[in-house]
């Protein structure tokens, strides 16, 4: 089968029309840590970068100086950036934050008190499902207005699904804009009573049992709510879809990340086909934490075998954890565990002394381990490249430890930019 | 179980097991930690031994359905697994349901307004979603409401279920979930809604109830337990009590503790590999050695990083317990082996 073509990654980061970088993905696979090495390899290729961080990993945070969630973008001190000409500034999303100084910037200071005192808005700040994909693409909005930076890599949020950061926005839109929040908390105004012709008797009952339910005293800071924030401007869904065309604009690039496992691999493909129905930019699919061999050569079988001559394995045949697909169950549909400890191949240290060459036994077995997973990995990623053979794509080595500094990210960036698929 | 300091991660122990007493575990941890899957393993570990247990998921997604590889859940309670039968002791019964906070307002509404054709048209105008998208503490109330009524079942009295099992939200909002009479006092001061957040209440704030975290041993899900731990530490002088941790996806050491530092250090002895290779038959060699002692290295620094991981897990200070990572597909038997897992650590 034929792997997908290169990404280009060093083109689209020099290329001065790209403006603004989407990382997206499904949650855990590497957006933020992928994000801030774009960002830094861009700074030090030379463009003035800032990147929008939601959430990171505290260690990386400190190490790029985001110590405080102040919602502003800071200088990341780099020497290596400067001597290019370019810069990096990095920011964390403090969703609470941004949705406060929207109020705070289209009302006048009595009227913002009053909306952020409103108990229905500080559950729909902090917490609402969706305020933070809808805050992720405001604060894009706003750094791209402040045209301060040359490219904008944005970082999405944690979510089960990419999907997520294209859908939340409109979905709240359409809630907070919605008939029926308009109908339940203003049946007086002439809106309201319009609608209320449509309604049944039946309905009324209904609403009666949701006051009940939800309470008057609820319903209240919603009414308030929306009355305060529709004189503000035109709306929850029209301010969506106004970030959400920034994302179609050319000099936008999106950069779907997985992981080479089955579930992350299927939430990039529905993305990939979604960008593509939105007509959004794919630049391509970055498939992270990927395992290969220095020694790919060796197969598993041969790596085994050779094992197996330095050390027999205790107990082969009956010990499930063996590698390769020897079945587990019974053929009966319900496996039956074992009677014995769980898998415990944390015995080989009694086991070594048996053997003649036990650090070499270890080593081959674990090699042998590494070629079955590496061959599983590129098993998922070729079907993902038969089904969308024009994807560029590049991958990433999982790293023995945590990115979380400069360096690491460094290195992250330099094989994302290797261009060329390893094998 | 192991305590943090232990070092015998399976020690033999007496057949009562750490959770005595609790009827209602709730799985809470980072996103795709394994809150379903240990939950799933956790059921069928309580349900060995002749007991009837129900696992429940809230979030809508159908995880339980996929874990067990059956149809699509109902809102409804389904027998899906057995426990397996020991040479001394029955199989025992694990029944699902896969809990909607739609379906679980409409049972509400019919339990205390006795509005039995409302359901329907709540759902088909949007009221339902309505309702519970601007008061998600209403949702959380109907969802743990509905665990609770669960675990407090009789039938021919007894208790109908032994324990019940909730794939719980993720740590992120788990203070917020369980915390719900607190959550809907806001919504009504008197009335149903008050009353069984009260009950709910006073069941998860029991020596009853348990809140179990699964973590795996990188930074991030084990930041995330030590933050949710702390949180509900804060909820807890209300009753609530924290339960194990689960340490998910573990891996076996392949190593010992000399060649692991050797190899981290990046001073293992590559001869010693090439004569082993050389002893195993091996012909085309060149590099190899090289190329093995690379792997040992990346091998053992991702080994010791796990390992500071988990004194940061112990800092917790709640038990732990060890899942094995199932390095082939994760199936029916993977589960079951997880299961065994708990069992042999006294979790179930
Ligand atoms: N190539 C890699 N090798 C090793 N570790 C990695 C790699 N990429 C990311 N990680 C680690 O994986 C963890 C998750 O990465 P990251 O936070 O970037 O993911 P994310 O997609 O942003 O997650 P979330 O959905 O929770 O926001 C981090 O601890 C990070 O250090
Ligand atoms: N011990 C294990 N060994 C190998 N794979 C595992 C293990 N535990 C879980 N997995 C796999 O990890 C993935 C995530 O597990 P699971 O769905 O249980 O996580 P989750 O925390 O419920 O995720 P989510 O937050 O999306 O609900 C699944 O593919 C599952 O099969
Ligand atoms: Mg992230
Ligand atoms: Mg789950």
């Amino acid at each position: 089968m034929r792997p997908g073509p290169a990404l280009e990654v060093d083109r689209l980061l020099d290329d001065p029309r790209t403006r603004i970088i989407v990382c997206c993905g499904s949650g855990g696979v590497g957006k933020t840590t992928t994000a801030a090495a774009l960002g830094l390899r861009a700074a030090e290729r030379g463009r003035h970068v800032v990147v929008l961080t939601v959430d990171p990993a505290r260690r990386l945070a400190q190490s790029m100086g985001l110590s405080s969630l102040d919602n502003t973008p800071r200088p990341v001190p780099c020497a290596a950036a400067e001597a290019a000409g370019g810069s990096l500034h990095a920011m964390m999303l403090d969703m609470k934050r941004t949705f406060d100084e929207i109020v705070e910037a289209h009302s006048d200071p009595d009227r913002a008190a009053q909306i952020l005192a409103n108990p229905f808005y500080q559950s729909l700040s902090s917490s609402f499902a969706g305020t933070q994909e809808y805050m992720a693409m405001e604060k894009l909005g706003q750094l791209r207005r402040a045209d301060e930076w040359d490219l904008i890599v944005v970082d999405t949020p944690p979510s089960r699904s990419a999907l997520d950061f294209l859908d939340a926005p409109q979905r709240l839109g359409r809630f907070l804009d919605g008939r029926l929040i308009r109908l339940l908390t203003a049946p007086t105004k002439a809106g309201g009573r319009a609608y209320l012709k449509f309604v049944t008797a039946g309905f009324t009952m209904v609403t009666g049992v949701i006051t009940k339910v939800i309470g008057a005293q609820m319903l209240r800071d919603v009414q308030t709510f929306i009355a305060a924030f529709d004189t503000m401007f035109g709306g929850f869904r029209e301010r969506a879809d106004d970030t959400y065309r920034l994302l179609q604009a050319p000099g936008t690039a999106f950069l779907v990340i997985a992981t080479p496992e089955p579930d992350a691999l299927r939430e990039a493909s529905y993305f990939v086909d979604r960008l593509s129905s939105d007509q959004m930019p794919l630049a391509g699919l970055i498939v992270n934490r990927v395992h290969r061999s220095p020694a790919a050569h060796l197969s598993a079988a041969r790596s085994l075998a050779a094992a197996e001559v330095l050390q027999p394995v205790p107990g082969s045949g009956e010990n499930p954890s063996d590698l390769g697909e020897n079945g587990h169950g019974n053929g009966n549909g319900l496996p039956v565990p074992e009677a014995g400890p769980p898998d415990l191949r944390g015995m080989p240290a009694a086991a070594a002394t048996m053997s003649r060459h036990p650090l070499t036994a270890t080593a081959l077995r674990l090699h042998a381990e590494r070629m079955q997973l590496a061959e599983r990995e590129r098993r998922l990623e070729e079907s993902f490249s038969a089904a969308h053979p024009v994807i560029p794509m590049a991958e990433v080595l999982a790293q023995p430890e945590d990115v979380h500094d400069l360096d690491g990210l460094r290195s992250v960036g330099k094989e994302l930019a290797r261009g060329v698929r390893l094998s | 179980m192991w305590w943090p300091g232990d070092d015998s991660l399976l020690r033999v122990r007496p057949r009562d097991t750490d959770w005595e007493g609790v009827r209602l575990h709730v799985v809470t941890g980072k996103g795709g930690t394994g809150k379903t899957t240990v939950a799933g393993a956790l059921a069928i570990a309580l349900a060995a031994g002749g007991r009837r247990v129900l696992l429940m998921e809230v979030e809508g997604r159908q995880g339980i359905a996929r874990l067990f590889d059956s149809p699509p859940l109902p809102y409804a309670e389904r027998r899906v697994a057995v426990a397996p039968a020991t040479p001394t002791l029955p199989g025992g019964e694990v029944y699902a349901l896969a809990a909607d906070p739609e379906a679980a307002l409409v049972e509400y509404l019919e339990m205390f307004y006795n509005l039995r054709h409302a359901g329907t048209a709540l759902t088909r105008l949007g009221v339902v979603d309505f309702a519970t998208t601007i008061a998600p503490g209403l949702r959380d109330v109907l969802l743990t409401g509905k665990a609770v009524e669960a675990t407090r079942r009789r039938s021919g009295g007894r208790l109908y279920y032994d324990a019940v099992i909730m794939d719980a939200p993720p740590t992120g909002r788990i203070g917020k979930f369980l915390n719900v009479a607190t959550e809907v006092s806001g919504l009504a001061k008197m009335g149903p809604v008050r009353g069984h957040a009260d009950t709910v209440q006073s069941v998860i704030k029991s020596p009853q109830t348990a809140v179990h975290f699964v973590t795996v041993l990188e930074e991030m899900p084990v930041q995330e337990t030590l933050d949710g731990v702390a949180e509900l530490r804060g909820l807890a002088q209300g009753g609530l009590q924290l339960g194990g941790i689960m340490i998910n996806m573990v891996r076996p050491v392949d190593l010992t503790e000399e060649q692991l530092q050797a190899a981290a250090g990046g001073t293992l002895d590559e001869h010693e590999l090439d004569t082993g290779l050389k002893a195993a038959g091996i012909e085309d060699r060149r590099g190899l050695a090289a190329s093995l002692a690379a792997e040992l290295t990346e091998h053992a620094r991702e080994e010791l990083a796990q390992r500071a991981q988990r004194t940061r897990v112990a800092e917790a200070g709640q038990p732990c317990y060890d899942l094995p990572l199932i390095t082939d597909q994760m199936d029916l038997a993977g589960l079951y082996r997880l299961a065994a897992a708990l069992r042999e650590q006294g979790a179930a």
